[in-house]
């Protein structure tokens, strides 16, 4: 049906009294999910209020030790920003797999994380790289990891009048990268089937010290696998390790069976994107050419 | 008839007159027209796929302020025994009418079940959801087989298969086409291959949703506004069903955003007809595309099993084809084209085919361009590779061997007259896309199709004004580039500048009848008849010219634009200029009745890799190779075929109806039914065979329909031929791929 009430505050006070004051009310960063929820009417706020007034929630800082990415700042903006698609090129290329160009104009990391769909692309590639959330509420900050913010589908850990400022990544040291596959039928405009994100950290001889491997689409929620990621440290990356992270996450997934694909489907193929995305993710710390 | 073969305009490429409104955003679809004081119609839809309506209370709505009418099912004409149409257009209101509202019972999920009118869209919603309605639910039944298996539930009690009033089932149409022996004939063959392939029910996917805004002013007159194939369809369903006179309804077409024989018959018109009448105001109505997906007509289902037999030296010496096609719940007749015309490419003198279609608990089936005729020519074309792979021969040798040509016969028993297929399969054969090396890992697919092509009724009317401009007002609504070819057969006639003529797609009472843009007709048809127009018009400015001369009008001839006699010369414009001192306005019309159609063939080639560990394919070269007779305006005909293709090609890799266990469509949006994205795709290459169709003027042929007839089974064939397996049933899309590729029959 029809918002009835539209706010667009300017700081994080003015936005969390507007929002305590609309009982009910939705926050709005790019509106790609909230909009399409209140014209199929599965949403219904009483009241709208817009973040990308909020210089917070619209910030790109990239700081010494940590970036922190504002929470509504389009998947475009971030992919265009010069350091951000650098230092994560996994993120970059799971931002740039949402919707399509027009709809990544609009859409934000933060809203697709707050959105909490199972296959939702950036939260494998956010978990991978250790991100955290900045939540601020009535009652003060909070910092979680991402792998704890979503808790079900379209569910968050998210109090009722709390909300997802800003998103904290690690800088990353050393010989590190990451990546992140998906399958879809279609090149675009499409929803995971199963989604994979791998991050590495390899020492000169390309043994590796560390891994973190998450996988989206195959559970409730996107999940990290901590048995892959450690299958993989300590071995040069030899396909029996890559392997044993491939078994973990079968092991690990919980998928179901619905349109976009049966849980046998997703438990094969979500293997096959993480043996994939490992070797994508060893190529780039190697220089190789990426197809 | 003479052919003309040399042309000053036609075969060029102009930018068609409607392409900057549309890339500008001006073009108005059927959803931007509005009125002062219109108000806005609502459908309620039932819950259940299959259930008896006991009780429709409608007193709580009717009591709502803002809500001005409410209609039932009851409100429609009883539908009787009536037929409207002829031929392969006809269809029995008791098929039609309860796609519009359902009479007494549902047979599908969303069926409209009353319609209320009310001041706002919102509040038209609300006050749906407040009627009432009684169900007596009952199974659901949406499988083919599972329809036809004993102790199914039965759609339809008052229908029997052969007409004799025994036990009910849902066999809707059973149709058989024999010629020659063909049990004998195939103890000739050396050798035979026999396989089933099967096809899911698909939607056209046009981007357009169904729109319409109806009024009925203080005399009974009523004006329709909306997007359709066809506006004389729409007035005549509309006057069926409301029992109003057709002669009180005018319709005008808006820009179509595609159609692709989905926008040929009525869903919304006949029901704000209604309300408008009963609440006195302008009704707007507009489905959304969930609706679209659920309630409108899709293409059918299909199961064909193909036998072929063939000598070793690679004559084709039999054929048995058997075809099950699902009708939806009322009875859409798939099963005939593909019953006569499986066959239709090869020269068969012993063919038996069998077409037979199903009621199940899904909306009603609609034509979906070349209706039928993909997924029967899914199975026959594979037969023929493999029957290709068994002799050791090239595809496309083994059917040049068998390819029809002038002189030969389909099981219509219809003589071809000239044809183009031999040339299109030469320039497949010769084309670098079939000579160049498959890839590492990849397939190649080749595979061709035919396609009947309608002729109809068509008219058309040519208005010169004072400075030598010519409206060119046709019937046909425009969803191909028409306008551009209209422009082009009417300045190729007269001789004058393309930019003086000025196609119009007008109104229902502004023209003689057109039948619908379908059938690959219009270019044809109603082409011809501006052809005649424009002929009329030299004539007649010829017949002035001679006045003028006072000679003979024999003495006369027309060229560039402009009568020539001995006495000198008369141009269009100064005959135009003076037209009221030399008779009066030029004005003149032409209507017929095609008889000019001619059968489209085509040859395409496709190239696909699959990832055998995802299942993935990705179609990497296409080319399709079409005999267009005269193509008026390439570039729509490359547009004809590109879209005929893409269309193809998501219906082999992704497209497919999901239905729940109750009947409730489970992709009801382009989301999850997943027609192809222009990154899917490689640049459709196209070339353009022009044999001229012998009875027609200009030589042209229907180009829409056949496009879409070889993709399944080119496409198909790459894929197989790339993952090593061939599986039996489509969409090939990733999960099916890998549980053939691994044997798990649990990944699908």
């Amino acid at each position: 049906m029809a918002v009835q009430d539209f706010v667009a505050p300017r700081s994080l006070g003015e936005a969390q009294i507007a929002f305590a004051e609309g009982g009910g009310a939705s926050w709005l960063a790019g509106g790609t999910d909230l909009l399409v929820g209140i014209r199929l009417g599965s949403r219904d706020p009483s009241r709208i209020v817009d973040l990308k007034r909020i210089p917070e929630l619209m910030a790109i800082e990239v700081e010494s030790d940590q970036v922190r990415l504002g929470a509504a700042v389009s998947a475009y903006d971030l992919l265009r920003h010069p350091t951000v698609a650098m230092l994560y090129p996994g993120l970059a290329e799971a931002l740039a797999l949402i919707g399509s160009t027009q709809i990544q104009g609009r859409c934000s990391a933060g809203g697709n994380l707050c959105n909490a769909s199972p296959a939702a692309d950036s939260i494998p590639a956010l978990i991978a790289n250790r991100a955290s959330c900045r939540i601020c509420g009535p009652k003060g900050e909070r910092l979680i990891p991402v792998e704890d913010f979503v808790v079900g589908p379209n569910q968050t850990a998210l109090g009722g009048d709390e909300l997802l400022v800003e998103l904290v990544l690690p800088l990353p040291t050393g010989r590190c990268s990451d990546a992140y596959l998906r399958l879809t039928p279609r090149t675009e405009m499409d929803i995971a089937v199963a989604g994979a994100g791998v991050s590495l950290t390899l020492d000169d001889d390309g043994k590796c010290l560390a891994s973190r491997v998450a996988i989206g689409a195959v559970a409730p929620r996107a999940l990290l696998v901590e048995e892959a990621g450690q299958a993989l440290v300590g071995s040069r990356l030899e396909e029996a390790a890559v392997q044993d992270a491939v078994l973990a996450v079968r092991a690990a997934a919980q998928p179901i069976t619905d349109k976009r694909g049966s849980a046998g489907y997703r438990t094969h193929v979500v293997g096959v994107l993480v043996a994939r995305a490992i070797r994508r993710a060893r190529a780039r710390i190697a220089g190789e050419e990426i197809v | 008839m003479t052919v003309q073969q040399e042309f000053r305009v036609v075969g060029s490429r102009p930018v068609r007159p409607d392409g900057v409104d549309k890339v500008t955003g001006r073009a108005l679809y059927g959803a931007d027209f509005n009125m002062q004081d219109q108000i806005y119609g609502h459908i309620l839809r039932s819950p259940h796929a299959h259930a008896r309506i006991k009780n429709i209370d409608c007193s709580r709505a009717r009591a709502m302020e803002g809500v001005l009418a409410v209609m039932t099912g009851e409100d429609l004409q009883e539908p009787g025994s009536r037929v409207l149409g002829s031929g392969e257009g006809a269809i029995a209101l008791r098929d039609l009418t309860p796609m519009v509202m359902a009479q007494g019972k549902v047979l599908f999920h969303s069926q409209p079940v009353a319609a209320v009118a009310a001041t706002s869209p919102e509040l038209a919603a609300l006050a749906a959801e407040a009627i009432e309605v009684t169900f007596d639910v009952l199974p659901v039944v949406t499988e083919l087989h599972a329809a036809l298996a004993e102790g199914a539930p039965i759609l339809h009690e008052d229908r029997f298969p052969d007409g004799q009033p025994k036990e009910p089932t849902n066999l809707a149409t059973h149709i058989s086409a024999q010629v020659g022996e063909p049990d004998a004939a195939f103890a000739e063959a050396d050798v035979i291959v026999e396989r089933t392939y099967s096809v899911p029910m698909c939607h056209q996917g046009y981007i357009e949703p169904h729109a319409c805004v109806a009024r009925v002013d203080g005399t009974g007159q009523v004006d329709l506004w909306c997007s359709t194939q066809g506006h004389f369809t729409v007035r005549g369903y509309t006057a069926a069903l409301t029992g109003l006179d057709e002669g009180n309804i005018r319709v005008t077409p808006s820009e179509i955003g595609g159609g692709f024989g989905g926008k040929t018959t009525v869903y919304l018109e006949p029901i704000a007809v209604i309300l408008a009448g009963k609440s006195g105001r302008p009704v707007k109505m507009v489905m959304d595309r969930g609706d679209v997906f659920r309630a409108t007509g899709p293409a059918p289902g299909a199961e064909t099993r193909v036998k072929l037999g063939a000598t070793r030296d690679g004559r084709l010496v039999a054929a048995d084809v058997e075809c099950l096609m699902d009708s939806g719940a009322y009875n859409g007749n798939p099963a005939g084209f593909p019953a006569f015309l499986a066959t239709a490419c090869y020269k068969l003198s012993h063919a038996r085919s069998v077409g037979r279609s199903v009621y199940t608990n899904k909306p009603k089936i609609h034509a979906y361009r070349a209706p039928s005729m993909p997924q029967v020519t899914l199975a026959f074309e594979l037969v023929v590779n493999e029957l290709a792979a068994e002799l050791n021969m090239d595809p496309i040798d083994f059917r040049l061997l068998n390819a029809v040509e002038e002189g030969d016969s389909n099981m219509l028993a219809a003589r071809y007259k000239r044809i183009g297929l031999r040339e299109c399969l030469e320039a497949a054969r010769t084309h670098a896309h079939y000579r160049s090396p498959v890839a590492e890992n990849g397939g190649r697919g080749v595979a061709m199709g035919y396609w009947i092509n309608a002729g109809l009724q068509s008219s058309a009317t040519l208005n010169v004004s004072a400075d030598g401009h010519v409206a060119v007002l046709t019937g046909s609504p425009d969803i191909g580039g028409s306008r551009a070819s209209m422009a082009l057969m009417a300045a190729e006639v007269l001789g004058i500048p393309l930019d003086h003529i000025h196609p119009q797609v007008v109104a229902t009472d502004a023209i003689g009848h057109c039948d619908v843009t379908g059938g690959s007709r219009t270019t044809l048809a109603t082409g011809q008849a501006v052809i005649q127009a424009a002929e009329q018009l030299v004539a007649e400015m010829c017949r002035r010219a001679a006045g003028e001369w006072d000679v003979g009008v024999e003495a006369v001839t027309w060229s560039e634009g402009a009568a020539h006699s001995d006495q000198g010369c008369l141009t269009f414009e100064a005959l135009a200029a003076r037209a009221g001192s030399m008779g009066g306005p030029l004005t003149v019309s032409s209507s017929l009745t095609a008889s000019s159609a001619a059968p489209a063939f085509a040859v395409h080639i496709c190239d696909a890799t699959v990832d055998k560990e995802t299942g993935r394919t990705t179609i990497t070269r296409y080319t399709a190779i079409q005999d267009a007779g005269k193509a008026i305006h390439p570039d729509y005909v490359e547009g004809q075929m590109q879209g005929g293709v893409v269309q193809g090609i998501g219906w082999a890799l992704n497209e497919e109806y999901l239905y729940d266990d109750q009947g409730a469509l489970q992709n009801p949006g382009f989301l999850d039914y997943r027609i192809p994205v222009a990154s899917d795709l490689p640049l459709i290459d196209t070339v353009i065979i022009e044999v001229p169709n012998p009875l027609h003027p200009f030589g042209v042929r229907g180009v829409g329909e056949v496009p879409i007839v070889p993709p399944m089974p080119a496409v198909a064939e790459a894929v197989f031929h790339s993952a090593g397996v061939r599986v039996a049933r489509l969409p090939l899309n990733p999960p099916r791929m890998v549980a053939a590729l691994t044997g798990d029959d649990d990944l699908v």
